[in-house]
C-alpha cells in the first residue's frame, strides 16, 4: 500500500511497491498525461514532477512516491481551464502528435517552479533528456517561453529585459 | 545465399520460393487512384460518390463530417473541419468528426504521401458545397422563392422576410443519399472566412491536458493487457519456451503460442510486462544469420538482383563539360515514433473488432480477415490516433498482435503496446538506398548532361497481404511476405523525386528496384524522395561551384516553373542569400515534392566545430508554395517538422545491425535529434497561391532540408560528403587536422 | 593543510632563486609554416595529452581555455591556449612553450599551477614538442581572456609552486627495460607521459601531489574515483591487454562497463589517434598487473549467465527476470541491467561492476545520483539519474543492497559521507557548468 499526494489529493494504491509509478498513474489512477515511451530513461514521454524535481515515472517504483507530492500535466489545469503553462501550450500550437509533449511540460514547469527567469539556453539544455520525433522542438521552446514570460509577476519580468 | 536468406525472411524454412517470383504491382502509396478516374468526380468522392458518406446532418440540426483518412498529428482533423465548416457556412465548433472506421467512414485506402487534403479534403469540400446546395434548394421549395434569393448563415437557410429554416428541419432521410455532380458551387477563394485561417488544432487541447487523446489512452470496460515476446531476429524459430510457469503466475489469464507468434495476456499491464520478461528468458530461438555486412551495405544493395527501368531518358547523353559525379547513400532509418505501437481488439461473436493507429483501416481489415479465416465484414477496424509514425510503423503489425490474443480472450478487449525495443527491431525501416549521379556542366554555366540511378529495395510493403504483418509469418501456418511493390511513376517509391524539376537538355534516369529485402523495410516520409533531392541537390550545388555560379542563380536559371523560381526567390531573399560573410557554412536546396506537390527551398547556415566536427546551426529558412492553403500555421507546423526531422536522419540515424540482429534497439543505440542540436532560429514562410489547388505538405521539407544542410556543410569544410549520416565524426575527418 | 601551506610559502620565500625569467615574446608565426604532416602528428599527441578537454569550456571554443577545475584548493580555470597573440600563446616561441610544457613555467616566467600536469609532460621528446608546438600555432586564434582562478592567499603568490616544485617534481625515469618489446616502450612513454594516466589513477598526498610509492593505486578526479590499474585493480574480471585496448578505443567493454565522468572525454580522444598509439598503451597497462581481487574473482561463476558475449538476448526480446533483491532495484535496475540489451547500450550486469567492488562508494553513489547523462546526438548509453527521487537513506539502502548482493566485499564504512559528498559535489557541478557531462 502506497499513499501520496497526487494532484493535490492523497491519494492511495495496492499496486505492489516495485511498480513503475506510470503504470499506477495510468491504471490505477486513471490518468492519461504521462505516456510510455521506452521505459529505459532515454526520451522523457513519462515524466512526472515529485516533490518540485521532473522524474521518469517508467522506472520510478511506486513506493518512492510514498508521502511525497506527485504532480502529472492533469494537476496543471483543464481542456476547458488551461494552466499557464497548457494555455501556452495551445496558443503556440506546439504540438504535432503531441506525444512528447506531456513529458516535455513536466519538466518546463519543474523548471519554471525552480527559476522563474531561465533563459534561453537553460531551457535548452533542461530539456536535453526528453525526444520529439515530429519535430516540434521549436514550438516547445517558444511555448515554454511564453509561458516563463506570462506567468513571471510583472516586475520580474520588467527587470529580466 | 540469397535463396536461404528469402526462405528465412519468410519465417520458415522452405516455403517462401515464389517470392520474387511474383509479379512486382504497380500501385499508388494511398492504395487508391491508380487507373482512370472512373466516375470523374473530384477527390475521394470518385470512389464514393454518396453525399452522406461524408456529411451528415442530423434532424436536430449537428452535423456530422465523415473521412477514411486519419489523423496523424498532421492536424488534419482541423483542417478537414475547416473545408467543411467553410462550405457548410457553420461554426467550427458546431461540426463534429468521424475519422477512418471500416464500420462507418469511406474507404480511402491510407492517410499516406501527403495526399490526405488533396483527396479527403476536396471530397469534404465539395460534398458540403453540394450539401449546403440540397439544403438550400429545399429551403426553396419549401418557401417557395427562387434559390438564388436565398442565404445560409450559421447552420440555417436565411429567405426574405426573416423567413429562417434550420439546416436539420431541412434535412430528410433520402436528401443526402443522392450522389455527388461532378460539379460543385463552391466558395470563391476571396469569400474564405474559415480556410486560409490559422484556426487554432482541435486536438491540441486534450493533448496539453492529459485528456484521452490516443488509442493509448482508451480503457474499454474489461479491459486486459497483453505482450507479445519478439524473436531475437529476422527469421528466428521459437525452438522451446517454458509457457506453464508463467501461465501459473498471478494475473495472467493465457499464454499465446502459435508456431513462433508468443505472447501473454494478463490483467494488468506492469503484470503483462513482467510475464512478457519470463516468457523471454525461458524461450529458445533458432537464428540464421541473413543479414548484409553494415559496412558495405552500399555494395551489398547494388550486388543484389534488381529489375531495372528507365524512368526518363531525354536528348543525347555524353555532352562535354566539367563533370561532376558521385554515389550518395543512406542507411536503414527507423520512423522511431516516440509511442510504441499499440493496438486494442476484441473478440466477439465470431469477429473482431480493432481500435488501431493504422494508416489504412481498410487495407489492414483485409489483412487481418485473411489472418484470421474470417470474412471481411467480420472484422472492424476503427482508426484511433497513436504517436506521430511518418509511414509504416509497428501500426498494423500490433494491431495483428492485438486481434491474435484477443482471439484466445473471446468478450474481452485486449491491449498490446510494443515495448521500444521492439518498436527499434521490428518496425519496418526507411530502406537503406544508393543514388549515383554524373553531371556535366559547360563553361557557361549550363547543365549539360545529367545521369541519376537509384538503387531502392520497395518502400511499400503495407497490408493488405496478411504476409505484410509480422505476426502472420510466425505463425504455425505462416502466410507467404507480401510481394513487393515497386511504386509507379509519375509519384514513384525508391525513385521518387529522381527526377530533376530543373530544365536539363538531356538528363537519363534509371531505377533499380530491388526485390530482395535485406532487412524488412516500407513507407517512411518522403520514402526515396529524400535521398534523391539530396543527391540531386548537391550535384547542383557542386555544377555550380565548378562553373563559377552562386548556387541560387544557378538554380533559377534552370528552373522554367514559375512557382519554383518563385519559391526558390522567396526563401533566398528572406534569408539574404548572397549578403554578409557566412559563420561557417551555408546551404540552399530545392524541390517541388514528388514533382506534384508543394513547392520548398531551403536555405541554411552552420558552425562547425572543427575539433569535433560539431554543426551547429544557427538559422534555417524555409519558403513553400503549397497551392491553396488550408491553415497557414498548420502548413508550417508541419514544415517546421520536416526540416527538423530531415535534420535528424541527416546527421545522427542509422540502424545498427550485425549478420544476425539488429542492434539499435533503443534510443541509445539510435541517436536522433536532441535539443542541443535544435537550430537557433527556424522560419517558414509561405508563398500564398489562393485559388490554385491544395498541394500536399508533409513530406515537402525533408528532401530540400537534407540536401540544404549537407550543402552547408560542403560549403564549410571543402569536401563534399555523400555518406549518410554526415555525422561529427566524417566532417572531422573531411577538415583534416 | 594549513601547516604545509605555511611550509610551501617559507619555502618558496626562501627560493628567490626559484625566479624564472621571462622568454621573449616572438611575432606569432604563420600557420602556413608548419609542415601539415606535423600538424597532424600534434594533433594526435594532444589528442593523447587530453588538451583540448581541459583547454575548453562548455560551449566554448576549442583549447580557448576557461574550464573550471575545482580542486581541494580551489577553483582553477583553464588558460587559453590558441595563438591569440593577446590572450592566448600567439607570441609564444617554441622554447617558451616547451618550458611551459615541462617545467611549468609560462613564457612571462610565472609558474603554473600543477592542475596542469607538467609532471607528466616533463617526459615529452623534444620532436613530439616540435609537434605540438605546430599543431597549436595552426589553430584558429580565439580571444578569451580565461576567468581569474579563485584560491586563497597564499596560493595566489605563485612562487609558492617553486617550493612545490622542489618537493615533488621529480623528472620521468623511464630508463629502457631490456625485457620489454619496443610497444611496451612507447606505451610507457605515452601513459607515463602526455596520456598523464597517473594524474586522476594515482593517489595524492596532502599538498595535491602524486604519490609517487603508490603509482596506479588508485585516485580522484572531479569527484569520481579513478580506479586502482594494475596490482591494485579490484575489477570483478582481470584486465587484460586486448581488453585495455578496447577500453580504451571504444569507450566500453562488455566484462567491465563504459567510461564515464572524468575518463569519458579521454577515451572520447583516444578513439580519434592511431590504433597502435592506444595498443601501445594498453600493453603498458596491462603489464602493470592484474589486481588480487580480480584474479581471485574471476571465476566463472561470478560471471552471470546472462553476461554479455554469451547468447544475450536482444533485439526486441525484453528478457529480463528481475533477480531476488530490493523491490528497488527490481523496479529501477533490472529493465537495463538484466535487459539483455548488449553493452555499451545495454547495462552491464552489475556482477561485473568495479563501482560496486571497488573500495569506494563514491563512483556507484555518483552513478545511482546523476546516472549518465545524454549528450547530443550520439550513440551512447544513457542511464537516468535517481538523485532527484531518491533520498539519501534510499541511496545508501540501494548501494549497500547491491555491495552486498554484487560486490563480494565488505559493507561500505564511509557510505553516508560519499552521499553527502555526492550530492554537494552535484550542486556545484550544476552551478557554472558541469564538466563532467559536457
Ligand atoms: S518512457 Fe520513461 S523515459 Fe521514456
Ligand atoms: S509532437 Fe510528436 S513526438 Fe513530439
Amino acid at each position: 500500500m502506497t499513499s501520496m499526494i497526487l494532484n493535490g489529493e492523497r491519494r492511495a494504491v495496492r499496486a505492489a511497491a516495485e511498480t513503475p509509478l506510470l503504470y499506477v498513474l495510468r491504471e490505477e489512477f486513471g490518468l492519461n498525461a504521462a505516456k510510455f515511451g521506452c521505459g529505459l530513461g532515454q526520451c522523457g514521454a513519462c515524466t512526472v514532477v515529485i516533490d518540485g524535481e521532473a522524474v521518469f515515472s517508467c522506472i520510478t517504483p511506486v513506493m518512492l512516491a510514498e508521502n511525497r507530492q506527485v504532480t502529472t500535466l492533469e494537476g496543471l489545469g483543464t481542456a476547458e481551464a488551461p494552466g499557464p503553462l497548457q494555455r501556452a501550450f495551445i496558443d503556440a500550437q506546439a504540438a504535432q502528435c503531441g506525444y512528447c509533449i506531456p513529458g516535455m511540460m513536466m519538466r518546463a514547469h519543474a523548471l519554471l517552479a525552480r527559476d522563474p527567469d531561465a533563459s534561453d539556453a537553460a531551457i535548452r539544455a533542461e530539456l536535453e533528456p526528453h525526444l520529439c520525433r515530429c519535430g516540434t522542438h521549436m514550438r516547445i521552446l517558444r511555448a515554454i517561453r511564453l509561458a516563463a514570460d506570462a506567468m513571471r509577476p510583472r516586475s520580474t519580468a520588467e527587470a529580466g529585459r | 545465399m540469397t535463396l536461404s536468406r528469402r526462405a528465412v525472411l519468410a519465417g520458415t524454412g522452405a516455403l517462401v520460393l515464389a517470392f520474387s517470383l511474383l509479379p512486382a504491382r504497380a500501385q499508388t502509396e494511398t492504395g487508391k487512384g491508380e487507373g482512370p478516374r472512373r466516375r470523374g468526380l473530384p477527390g475521394s468522392l470518385d470512389d464514393t460518390p454518396r453525399l452522406d458518406a461524408w456529411i451528415r446532418v442530423a434532424p436536430d440540426g449537428a452535423v456530422t463530417v465523415l473521412t477514411g483518412k486519419a489523423e496523424l498529428g498532421q492536424g488534419l482533423k482541423t483542417a478537414l473541419l475547416q473545408i467543411a465548416a467553410e462550405e457548410l457556412k457553420l461554426p467550427l465548433a458546431r461540426l463534429s468528426l468521424v475519422t477512418a472506421d471500416t464500420g462507418r467512414t469511406a474507404d480511402e485506402g491510407y492517410t499516406a504521401a501527403s495526399h490526405s487534403v488533396q483527396d479527403s479534403g476536396t471530397a469534404i469540400r465539395h460534398a458540403a458545397a453540394q450539401v449546403r446546395a440540397l439544403l438550400i434548394g429545399e429551403a426553396a421549395r419549401r418557401l417557395d422563392v427562387p434559390a438564388e434569393r436565398l442565404r445560409v448563415r450559421d447552420g440555417a437557410v436565411l429567405g426574405p422576410g426573416g423567413a429562417r429554416i434550420g439546416y436539420g428541419d431541412l434535412v430528410s432521410d433520402a436528401l443526402l443519399t443522392a450522389e455527388a455532380q461532378p460539379t460543385s458551387p463552391l466558395t470563391p477563394a476571396a469569400e474564405f472566412a474559415v480556410i486560409g485561417r490559422p484556426v487554432p488544432r482541435i486536438d491540441i487541447p486534450a493533448k496539453v491536458t492529459g485528456g484521452t487523446a490516443y488509442l493509448q489512452d482508451l480503457r474499454p470496460p474489461g479491459l486486459l493487457h497483453a505482450r507479445v515476446v519478439r524473436p531475437p531476429s529476422y527469421g528466428a524459430v521459437l525452438t522451446q519456451v517454458d509457457a506453464a510457469a508463467v501461465e501459473r503466475l498471478p494475473g495472467v489469464i493465457a499464454v499465446v503460442r502459435d508456431g513462433t507468434f508468443l505472447g501473454v495476456v494478463a490483467e494488468g499491464e506492469w503484470t503483462a510486462i513482467q510475464a512478457m520478461r519470463r516468457l523471454a528468458a525461458s524461450a529458445r530461438w533458432r537464428e540464421t544469420a541473413i543479414l548484409p555486412d553494415a559496412a558495405d551495405l552500399p555494395d551489398a544493395l547494388r550486388a543484389l538482383p534488381s529489375r531495372d527501368s528507365t524512368i526518363l531518358e531525354r536528348g543525347a547523353p555524353g555532352a562535354a563539360g566539367t563533370i561532376v559525379e558521385g554515389t550518395f547513400t543512406r542507411p536503414y532509418l527507423a520512423h522511431g515514433s516516440i509511442g510504441p505501437s499499440c493496438a486494442i481488439a476484441e473478440w466477439t461473436d465470431g469477429g473482431a473488432t480493432v481500435w488501431t493507429h493504422s494508416q489504412g483501416v481498410f487495407p489492414l481489415r483485409r489483412a487481418l480477415a485473411g489472418l484470421l479465416h474470417l470474412p471481411e465484414d467480420k472484422v472492424r477496424c476503427i482508426h484511433a490516433e497513436g504517436a506521430g509514425c511518418y509511414g509504416q510503423n509497428g501500426a498494423d503489425d500490433v494491431a495483428a498482435d492485438a486481434a491474435l490474443l484477443a482471439r484466445a480472450v473471446p468478450g474481452r478487449p485486449v491491449r498490446v503496446q510494443w515495448m521500444r525495443e521492439q518498436e527499434h527491431a521490428w518496425e519496418p525501416f526507411g530502406p537503406g538506398m544508393v543514388a549515383s549521379v554524373r553531371a556535366a556542366v559547360t563553361p557557361d554555366g549550363r547543365v549539360a548532361d545529367w545521369t541519376h540511378e537509384v538503387w531502392s529495395q520497395s518502400h511499400m510493403m503495407r497490408p493488405g497481404p496478411p504476409g505484410a504483418l509480422l505476426a502472420a509469418r510466425e505463425i504455425a501456418e505462416p502466410f507467404p511476405p507480401a510481394p513487393p511493390v515497386a511504386l509507379a511513376q509519375p509519384e514513384g517509391g525508391g525513385d521518387r523525386n529522381a527526377i530533376p524539376l530543373y530544365a536539363f537538355p538531356t538528363a537519363k534516369i534509371v531505377h533499380h528496384f530491388l526485390p530482395d529485402m535485406p532487412l524488412r523495410g516500407s513507407s517512411m516520409r518522403s520514402l526515396g524522395g529524400y535521398l534523391n533531392v539530396l543527391a540531386i541537390e548537391s550535384t547542383v550545388d557542386d555544377l555550380a561551384r565548378a562553373a563559377g555560379w552562386d548556387p541560387v542563380a544557378f538554380r533559377l536559371r534552370h528552373l522554367t516553373d514559375a512557382r519554383a523560381s518563385a519559391v526558390v526567390e522567396a526563401a533566398a531573399q528572406r534569408f539574404g542569400w548572397g549578403r554578409g560573410a557566412p559563420r561557417a557554412g551555408r546551404g540552399f536546396a530545392f524541390a517541388r515534392y514528388k514533382n506534384l506537390e508543394a513547392y520548398c527551398a531551403v536555405a541554411v547556415e552552420i558552425t562547425v566545430d572543427r575539433e569535433t566536427g560539431q554543426v551547429g546551426i544557427e538559422r534555417v529558412v524555409a519558403a513553400v508554395d503549397t497551392g491553396e492553403v488550408v491553415n497557414p500555421d498548420g502548413v508550417a507546423n508541419q514544415i517546421e517538422g520536416g526540416l527538423l526531422q530531415a535534420t535528424s536522419w541527416t546527421l545522427f540515424e542509422r540502424v545498427a545491425f550485425d549478420r544476425t540482429r539488429v542492434a539499435s534497439v533503443d534510443w541509445s543505440a539510435y541517436p536522433i535529434l536532441r535539443f542541443s542540436a535544435v537550430p537557433r532560429s527556424v522560419e517558414v514562410h509561405i508563398v500564398a497561391q489562393p485559388d490554385q489547388p491544395f498541394l500536399g505538405v508533409a513530406e515537402a521539407a525533408q528532401g530540400p532540408a537534407g540536401a540544404a544542410l549537407a550543402n552547408a556543410i560542403r560549403d564549410a569544410t571543402g569536401r563534399r560528403l555523400r555518406d549518410l549520416p554526415l555525422t561529427a565524426g566524417k566532417i572531422k575527418a573531411a577538415l583534416g587536422a | 593543510m594549513g601547516l604545509g601551506v605555511v611550509g610551501i610559502a617559507a619555502a618558496g620565500a626562501a627560493l628567490a632563486a626559484a625566479w624564472r625569467s621571462e622568454i621573449a615574446p616572438v611575432p606569432p608565426p604563420a600557420p602556413a609554416s608548419f609542415d601539415p604532416a606535423l600538424v597532424r602528428r600534434g594533433a594526435d599527441l594532444a589528442l593523447i595529452g587530453d588538451c583540448r578537454t581541459c583547454h575548453t569550456a562548455p560551449n566554448g571554443a576549442a583549447f580557448a581555455g576557461g574550464l573550471p577545475l575545482p580542486t581541494p584548493f580551489g577553483t582553477l580555470y583553464s588558460t587559453n591556449i590558441t595563438p591569440d597573440p593577446e590572450t592566448g600563446i600567439g607570441r609564444w616561441s617554441q622554447a617558451a612553450f616547451a618550458r611551459a610544457l615541462r617545467d611549468g613555467v609560462d613564457r612571462e616566467g610565472r609558474h603554473l599551477y600543477p592542475a596542469f600536469p607538467y609532471d607528466h609532460y616533463s617526459a615529452t621528446t623534444d620532436d613530439d614538442v616540435r609537434a605540438l608546438y605546430a599543431f597549436f600555432m595552426s589553430r584558429p586564434a580565439v580571444s578569451a581572456p580565461p576567468p581569474p582562478n579563485e584560491l586563497p592567499f597564499p596560493l595566489t603568490i605563485r612562487l609558492t609552486l617553486a617550493g612545490w616544485k622542489l618537493l615533488f617534481l621529480r623528472p620521468k625515469n623511464l630508463a629502457p627495460d631490456p625485457a620489454k618489446d619496443e610497444v611496451w616502450h612507447r606505451g610507457r612513454y605515452l601513459v607515463e607521459g602526455l596520456g598523464h594516466c597517473g594524474a586522476c589513477h594515482s593517489p595524492r598526498n596532502l599538498l595535491g601531489a602524486e604519490i609517487t610509492s603508490r603509482a596506479y593505486q588508485g585516485g580522484e578526479a572531479e569527484g569520481w574515483r579513478a580506479y586502482a590499474l594494475g596490482a591494485a585493480s579490484r575489477s570483478p574480471v582481470p584486465w587484460d591487454e586486448a581488453a585495455l585496448m578496447q577500453y580504451l578505443r571504444d569507450g566500453f567493454h562488455p566484462l567491465h562497463g563504459v567510461a564515464r565522468g572524468p575518463m569519458a572525454p579521454v577515451v572520447e580522444n583516444l578513439a580519434e589517434v592511431p590504433r597502435e598509439e592506444v595498443a601501445a598503451m594498453a600493453r603498458y597497462l596491462a603489464s602493470l598487473g592484474a589486481g588480487p581481487r580480480g584474479e581471485a574473482a574471476a571465476t566463472p561463476s561470478l560471471v552471470p549467465a546472462s553476461a554479455p558475449g554469451q547468447a544475450p538476448q536482444a533485439a526486441g526480446a525484453q528478457a529480463a527476470i528481475p533477480a531476488a533483491g530490493t523491490d528497488l532495484y527490481a523496479a529501477a535496475c533490472t529493465a537495463c541491467h538484466e535487459g539483455g540489451r548488449p553493452p555499451p547500450f545495454g547495462g552491464i550486469s552489475l556482477a561485473l561492476s568495479t563501482a560496486i567492488s571497488d573500495e569506494s562508494p563514491r563512483n556507484l553513489v555518483n552513478l545511482i545520483l546523476e546516472g549518465l547523462p545524454v549528450r547530443g546526438g550520439t550513440a551512447q548509453p544513457i542511464m537516468p539519474g535517481f538523485g532527484a527521487v531518491l533520498t539519501d537513506a534510499q541511496v545508501a539502502s540501494l548501494a549497500a543492497d547491491l555491495r552486498r548482493r554484487f560486490g563480494g566485499g565488505l559493507p561500505w564504512p564511509d557510505l553516508d559521507s560519499a552521499i553527502r559528498e555526492a550530492r554537494a559535489a552535484r550542486r556545484l557541478a550544476a552551478r557554472p557548468a558541469a564538466a563532467m557531462t559536457r
